[in-house]
Parts: C-alpha cells; structure tokens; sequence
C-alpha cells in the first residue's frame, strides 16, 4: 500500500498552488452545455427512423413542386383509345412492368393490342379515360399537399390566437370559448366538414375552409393549455410586474415557449388534412373532377381494383408514404422536444 | 464482534449513457451489523441510492455491475436467482423509499398494499394478512387504522403515507430495513416524527437498517456507524463519534463544516467549492482533488487507500499518509476533535 | 357525484340544442333542391310539395316546428326512400352500423391494449419495435384504402370472407377489421406510452422491493394503473370509428346509417343528413359523458375526492 510508493517527498506537497488552472481542466472535462435548440437539433438527428421520414418527405414535396416539370403528359390529357393500358417501362421485360396483363384469363400485351407506336409508354399505365397515371400521381400528390399545407397554416392562424387568448385573459371569456370548442368538438369532425362542403361550392378553397374549420380545435386546446401553465410561472409573472405589455410578453417569451407544442401539433395535422382531402374526395364531394388528388385518384382506382389494380396500389402507396412520414417525423420531433416522454 | 448480516465487498457498477459510461460505483465496501444502523452519508449523485438498489436487486435496464459480492446469509446476492430474490426481497430485505407521495400504488386500498407481503412471502390467506397489516398500521400510528384500511393512499397526508410504507417495509420482519433518504420529501416536525418511530421499531423487532442520507442532523439521531460516500466511493467510515468528532477526510471536514449549528457564531453558512466530478472520465487520482483545499500532489496521481485510524474508523486521504505534511483542520472542526478528546480522557479516567 | 352528473346532462342537452339549430340552420342555405326530378315538376306541384313537407312557412315557423318535433323524439321525413321517418331509417339501419362499430372498439381495444402492454414490458427490444412499426402503419393507413386492399386479398383474391353485403356474421369481419386499425394503433400507443411511464414509478419499484414477481407487478399494479387513462380515449375512438364507418360501410355495401348518411349527402336528402348528424352527435356526447363518469368511478382517486390532505 503505501510503503510501495517511491518515497517521491515531493508528491506529498500541497497542491493548492496549482489548483487554480486545475479547477478549469475538471470543468472543461464536462460536457459542453448546449442550448435547449441545439439539444432538440441533435436528439433529432440522431433519430434515423425521423431522418429518413424527413428526408423522403423532402423528396415528394420537391416532387410535388416540380410536378409541372416532371410529368411527362397533361394529366388531364383524355385519349380513350389508350385506356386502362398496364405499366410499361420501355423495354424493361419485368412482369408488371413490361405493359403486359391478364385480361379475360389470357395474358395481353395491351400496348400491342391497342397499336400504341413505340416509343410510347406509360411507367405507370393509364386509368380509364387514357389519362397518364403517372402524371396524375404527381399533380395529385402536388394538389394534397398543398391543401394539407394551407389547411394547416389555417390552423395555425386560428388555433394559435384562439388559445392564446382563451389561455391569457382567463376568466369569462375563457370559459365562453371554450364552450364554444366544447359544442364544435362534440359533432364528429367529419359531419361538420360534410355539411360545410354541402354549403360552400365545391372545389379547392371550400376543402380547405371545411378542413381548416375543425383543424384548429386540438391545436387551440394544447396551446391554451400551455399558456395557463406559462401564465403561472415565474418569468411571465416577473415580465408582468416590470410592465411589459401583454402583447410583447406574448412574443417574447409564449411564443417561443410554445413553439415546441406548436411545432408537433403541426406535424399531426398534415396528415390528418391529408386525409380527411382524401376521406372526402373518396365519398365523392371533395376535389371535382377532371382535378387529381390522391382522394379522387384513389377513388378511381377503387372502381377497377378487382380487374387493374395498379390503379388503386400507386395512389394508396404514395397516400400512406406521406401519412406515415409525417407521424413518424411527428413522433421524432416530440421526442427530440420531450427526450422523457420516450 | 458483531455478527454481519450483510457484506458488501468491491462492488463497481457502470450506466450506459448517451454521453458514454458512467462508472457510477467504484470499489465500494462496507458492511452491516446485525441490530445496527448503518448511515450512508454524500451528496446527491454520489451514488448512494444505486448502492442499496443493487441490494435488492433492483436495477436499471442500463446498470452493469462489473465487479464485487454481496454476502447476505453466507450467500452472494448477486448470483441469486430471480425466484430467490423475490423472496428475498419485501422478506428478508424491505426498502422503505424516499418520496411517500409515489410510493404507494394509487388505485390499490391501502390495506391489501400493507397485506401484500405476507401473502406473497407468507402465502397467509387475505383475511389473517388483512387482519396483521391492521395491526401494524397501529403500530406505526395510523389513527383509525382498521376503519382506514379500505382508504386510498390519496386520502392520506404525506407523513400517514410515510407511515404507511414502512408499516409496508417491516409487516415480514425484515432482517435488513433499507431506508432511502425516507425523510427528505417531509415537513421538518413530521421528520423528527418518522426518525422517532424507526428508531422504536429498531428496538422492537431488532432489524438492521441502512439509512441513506444527506443529511448529518438526521444522522447523528439514528446512526450507529457512518459511511460517508464521494462520487461513487467510500472516503471514510468510523462510528457516529468517529465521524462527528474525529473526521479524518477532508471532504467530511467540508461536509461537517457546511451543516448549521447552533452554537456556531458565525453569519455564514460554509459550502464545498465546485461540483464532483464527471464519472464518464473519472479522475486517477483522487476524485475530490479539484475541490480540496488540503490537496496533496500525489491525490492528483494516485487513488489514497484506506489508512486505519481506529478499530472502528478507516479513511482513504493521502493526508494521513506518514510523509504527509501536517494539516490544521477547519476551526470547527479542531474544536470537534478537541471534544473528541476530552470525551477518550474522561473514558479512561 | 351526482351534481357533477346533473350538471353534465344540463351541458349535454345545450350542446344538442345548439348542434340542432345550427345544422337546421345550415340547410336551409343549401344549394339545390331536395326533389331530384325538379325538371319534371310543374311549379304548382312544387308547391305542393312545399307545402307537404312544411317548406313555404316562414323559416322561424320551420325551425320552431322542426325543434318541437325534435323533442318528440321526431327527425321529419326523408326526402328520398317514399317519405319515411328518419327516425325509422335509422331504426332500420343502425343495426349492422352498431355491429361492425362494436366489434371494431372491441378488437381495437383489446388488441391495442395487448400490444401497447407488451411493447412497454419488452421496452425498446425487437418486440416494441414491432408493436411501434404496427401502430404507425395502423394509424398511417387511412381505413378506406384498408378496406379495399382487405376486400381484394381477403374477399376477391383467396374469398375467404364474402366480397360485400350484408348476409351472416361472417359479412361483419373485414370491415371490422377495417375499421378497428385504427382505433388499434392509438390505443396501442396510448397504453405503451401509459404503462412505460407507470413502470418507471415509485411504487412498481417499492412493489418489486416487497417482493412482487415481476408478473404480479404488472398484472396487480401495473396494468390497472395504467388502464384506467385508456378510458379517456374510447371518445376519439368512437369518433374515428364513425368517420371510418361512412366509407366502409360504403366499400361493403353494408345498409348501416354510415352509408346512408352519404347517400343522403349525395341526394341532397336535408331532413335525413340532419337527423343523422343530429344522431351521430348525440351517440357522442352520450359516449364522452358514460366514458367520463366511468372513469370517476375507476379512478379511487377521483370517486373518493381529493380528502384527506392537500
């Protein structure tokens, strides 16, 4: 033990006179402090199932963009004599991708049945009235998304403020709005838009009034929620005292409270916009036709599933790609923000 | 000598973090007296609660112990089977912990919660089981307890709860009572109260317990022997009087220095400087140099070992070291050792 | 108790009231008329018609008359199916409609309870991951394009279950299972999320340290625990089942009140797409309102009041 120490006499000296700079080598060997930001960028990003959903989401939204540039034929170009033709990627001799089907128990060649020239095909065949499905997936998808994007930023616009103020000014008014929510919330979301796109003329703007309409609740009650509990603590209450103005305390120091609510809550209404556009245009009372969305393409495709179900396959896949997408980046978000809640 | 009860030798557990391992325990040994209550004295994070935890066994998914025993009846704990555990565990070790407003399942009556053990340990019918928790609640001063038996632990004020989890902890005859820091979430008066009522049943059914702490007022109450506990390790361990009076480590001289007296003239309260150290990394040498105003070179180096000071006191500081220099302790604690003194002259005399 | 109960069916009824004179309200700004042969229809005989179904009164006259009949338990006359009562069409179809709904929040919860209870206990091993894989896929997948794909493999392509209609019981289980993904996956989530967070507690630790096995920790302490937030849900449930229930019932051709409340919207049929909303808001406050005094009644915690202490 001790007596097998070199007898170092030096070693048993006091060691205060170095201490000062050791004392900053024992700090520097904790962990950097990271911002609350930073902290939720880098949990985010170590999540790879929310990486790779944000990073797919990224693609179909480019997709969605560029769907003008991409598509290779006017998606609501008619051409009855090419209808119902199967896949085809050129020459590719893949079953289900060579333009060949069964059709009456035979296996056809529908592109040599119906004297397409050669050089034409259709990666993913054509629907009904000859349309391009291809195009027509990404014009749908182009149009879902942008209904979900600005049902969304609705919601925004009016849940947040709706919350807000109920959450802030408290009381009779509180109470009065939340009544409100109250009676809206007790009508299934789906009945209150039905009867809303029964009134308002049919087409793009009334879905998203109708989607909107609903949307705001959820996100209304989260942020009041939060801000009651904000309101309570300290450093409002000391904003308050020193005489901010409700309106600037609001900006300063709720908003970016919020934000981490506001942010997840957001990601959980695209795709319930996606789907109730969907759910509606499924019905038949959503986006009119001759207009793709993925609500109107699925509803198509359904008509001929039993007999050409690539109709139906390609717009059901791309719909729950971005359904799962969303809620899976949704989950990672509210981990990053919430490590605890995992 | 006593008999052990309850020997803890080398034990070292690591945590897997997201940040990297912590070595949270290294090489800790102590042991338990049977009749006797044993106090493990450190700050938060010093690795007291994992320490009894891995008594009973109860682990985090992210705990690897890596080295050590734990004698318990000529057994090691640590190879016990899972079957045997559970019957270790609420029988032979009970656990009383630290915030009674948690502890308690809240949708369980209180009676069948208190009754539980002796149907799983005893196989007692519901009714005799009932019928003992009744009397036991009693015992620990639950008014009304037969009418409250069927009450949920919401109904209770959180020193009732605390009673109520120990009435829980020692309804089996515990030979091992393990007490996490059972008073730290209560009211002062209710403490004095819940100190009283272990240290009656301590006399009563003669069980040993292992009360954890940070605090040394609650500790010179109950305890009869002191371990004191610094990131993850054992600096020192004597008898109450020992450590209260004749403290040998540095970090027990900030600990003692840093608790309020009353005959203490002074307007300030003394604090240790700094925070531990990070255990993903931990230091070589000693892990309270950076923070030690009496540190030698070597600590930087070389971990101290234990130096006996007494048959019942052994700190681990290289000041003891007989090529130390001589060190004058903080004055309150020069008048301690003074105390201590005069206390072993008049023994003798 | 009891006040609270009085208090909450005094807001029940307001909150029909209100969703009554809105949606009665509503209608009558609706485009298009109700008589879908308009063309055929001489203008007196639209008047007939108007007088028939009370339509040339003045619009307060309407509501009053339409309110009054409401409380009589009345919804008015369809205008499509040979003027029956709404009520009897709902009568008539809210059979099969409570059949597949019931059976879906039966397969729903208690599978999603299973799978939610057993990715919390097997916690970030290959069996939670599973269980998350399936919630997602479960909550991701709109119920109609389940429905379609169910009717294809299992109806069309291996005809293990009839394609549609409404015959035995064997009809009722691909929409069921349609239907119940969904309210599966949130309730699996829900409960994993629940029960994770129970497990984490003080008192399944102090359980264990009693000397509980690990399986009576979880069928004595930890299931019931985390159980009863469960109940909170079945609302949001009932709602996803009767939105899927629109659609599904629509893929199977199943003569429920869910694929009537679209043909109505279809046809343009006012009194029975009002009584039906007016139905399906009153099966969900009714819902939300037994769900909420269950709870209080399995929850000690809320039974007993907060006595005692604080």
């Amino acid at each position: 033990m001790a007596e097998n120490l070199p007898p170092l006499e030096d070693q048993f000296q006091f060691a205060s006179d170095d201490l000062s700079n050791l004392d900053t080598e024992s700090e520097s060997i904790n962990t950097p402090s990271l911002t609350y930001f930073q902290d939720v960028k880098r949990r985010l990003i170590r999540n790879k199932v929310a990486m790779t959903s944000l990073i797919l989401l990224v693609i179909i939204a480019l997709v969605a963009i560029f769907a003008p540039i991409l598509s290779p034929h006017d998606p609501n170009a008619q051409n009855v004599l090419y209808a119902n033709l199967p896949p085809k990627w050129g020459s590719l001799n893949i079953p289900g991708l060579n333009g060949i089907h069964e059709a009456g128990g035979h296996m056809v060649n529908a592109y040599q049945a119906e004297h397409v020239p050669k050089g034409t095909y259709y990666i993913m065949g054509t629907d009904y009235l000859g349309r391009d499905l291809f195009s027509r997936i990404l014009y749908g998808t182009r149009l879902s998304l942008f209904i979900a994007v600005v049902a969304t930023a609705v919601d925004l616009l009016v849940g947040v403020p709706y919350g807000l103020i109920s959450g802030w000014v408290g009381g009779a008014v509180d109470t009065f709005m939340q009544r409100i929510v109250e009676i809206l919330s007790s009508i299934p979301n789906l009945i209150v838009v039905v009867l809303l796109l029964l009134i308002l003329k049919p087409g793009i703007t009334s879905i998203i009034i109708a989607i909107a309409f609903t949307g705001w609740i959820t996100m209304s009650r989260l942020v009041r929620a939060q801000t009651f509990k904000l309101k309570e603590s300290e450093y409002v209450l000391a904003a308050r005292t020193l005489g901010e103005s409700p309106f600037k305390i609001a900006m300063k120091h709720l908003i970016p409270n919020l934000s981490s609510t506001i942010i997840i809550q957001t990601m959980f209404t695209i795709p319930s916009a996606i789907f109730f556009e969907a759910f509606l245009s499924f019905i038949g009372i959503g986006i009119p036709a001759p207009n793709a969305s993925l609500g109107t393409l699925l509803n198509d495709g359904q008509k001929a599933f039993h007999f050409l179900p690539y109709q139906m396959w390609v717009p059901a896949i791309v719909l729950s790609v971005i359904m799962i997408t969303t809620n899976l980046l949704g989950d990672g978000l509210r981990d990053a923000f919430d490590p605890k809640s995992k | 000598m006593a008999q052990k009860v309850l020997d803890v030798k080398d034990l070292s557990i690591d945590f897997d973090t997201l940040n990297g391992t912590v070595k949270a325990i290294r090489d800790v040994s102590f042991h338990l007296d049977k009749g006797e209550t044993l106090a493990l004295v450190g700050e938060s994070g010093s690795g007291k609660s994992i320490t009894v935890r891995t008594i009973m066994r109860l682990l985090a998914d992210n705990e690897t112990i890596t080295n050590g025993t734990i004698d318990f009846e000529g057994k090691d704990i640590l190879k016990e089977s899972k079957k045997e555990m559970d019957k270790i565990r609420g029988g032979k070790i009970a656990m009383i912990s630290q915030d009674p407003m948690t502890s308690l399942d809240p949708t369980m009556n209180i009676g069948n919660q208190v009754a539980e053990p002796l149907r799983v340990h005893e196989g007692m019918s519901k009714h005799k089981a009932l019928e003992q928790a009744a009397e036991v609640l009693e015992e620990v001063g639950i008014p009304n307890a037969r009418e409250r038996m069927r009450d949920y632990p919401h109904q209770f004020s959180g020193g009732q709860r605390q009673r109520i989890v120990i009435a829980m902890a020692i309804i089996d005859n515990p030979d091992v009572l393990i007490a996490d820091e059972p008073t730290t979430a209560l009211d002062v008066t209710v403490q004095a109260q819940i100190i009283k009522l272990l240290k009656d049943l301590k006399d009563k059914i003669g069980t040993s317990i292992i009360f954890i702490t940070h605090d040394l007022g609650v500790v010179a109450n109950i305890a009869d022997r002191v371990a004191v506990m610094y990131a993850g390790k054992i600096v020192e361990y004597g008898t109450v009087d020992d450590i209260f009076y004749n403290p040998q480590h540095p970090y027990t001289w900030g600990l003692l220095d840093s608790m309020p007296t009353l005959s203490m003239n002074s307007d300030r309260l003394n604090t240790i400087p700094g925070t531990p150290p990070n255990l993903i990394n931990p230091p070589k040498g000693d892990a309270f140099y950076a923070r030690n105003k009496y540190a030698l070179k070597i600590d930087h180096e070389k971990q101290p070992p234990f130096f006996k000071v007494s048959d019942t006191h052994y700190a681990a500081t290289w000041l003891l070291d007989k090529r130390a220099p001589k060190v004058t302790p903080p004055e309150s604690i020069q008048k301690r050792q003074a105390e201590f003194k005069k206390r072993g002259e008049a023994d003798h005399d | 108790m009891t006040k609270y109960i009085i208090r909450r069916i005094f807001y029940l009824i307001l909150t029909l009231f209100i969703v009554a004179s809105v949606t009665f309200f509503l209608m009558k700004f609706l485009p298009g008329t109700p008589y879908s042969n308009q063309a055929k229809l001489q203008p007196s005989q639209i008047a007939i018609m108007n007088q028939k179904y009370g339509l040339n009164k003045p619009l307060w006259d309407q509501y009053l008359i339409y309110m009054g009949n409401l409380l009589h338990g009345n919804l008015g006359t369809s205008f499509q199916f040979n003027n029956q009562p709404v009520t009897q069409l709902i009568a008539h179809d809210i059979g099969p409609s409570m059949q597949i709904g019931t059976q879906a929040m039966i397969v729903g919860s208690v599978l999603g309870i299973l799978l939610g209870a057993v990715a919390a206990i097997k916690k970030n091993t290959w069996v939670d991951s599973g269980a998350t894989f399936i919630s997602i896929l479960g909550i991701s997948i709109p119920s109609f394009v389940l429905a379609v794909l169910l009717q294809y493999y299992f109806g069309y392509k291996l005809q293990w279950f009839p394609v549609a209609l409404w015959q035995n019981f064997s009809s009722s289980i691909l929409p069921t299972l349609a239907l119940a993904a969904f309210p599966l996956a949130n309730v699996a989530r829900f409960m994993r999320t629940e029960m994770v967070d129970v497990l984490d507690s003080d008192y399944i630790e102090l359980a264990k340290a009693k000397g509980d096995s690990e399986r009576k920790t979880i069928t004595h302490h930890a299931l019931r625990n985390s159980l009863i937030p469960v109940i909170t849900i079945v609302g949001p449930m009932a709602v996803s089942i009767m939105t899927g229930s629109l659609v599904v019932e629509n893929i199977f051709s199943i003569p429920g009140i869910g694929n009537q409340f679209v043909q109505s919207i279809l046809t343009n049929d006012y009194p029975t797409i009002m009584g039906l909303t007016i139905f399906y808001s009153f099966l969900l406050v009714v819902i939300i309102l037994v769900v909420d005094i269950l709870y209080g009644i399995i929850d000690p915690r809320i039974r007993l009041g907060n006595g005692g202490k604080e």
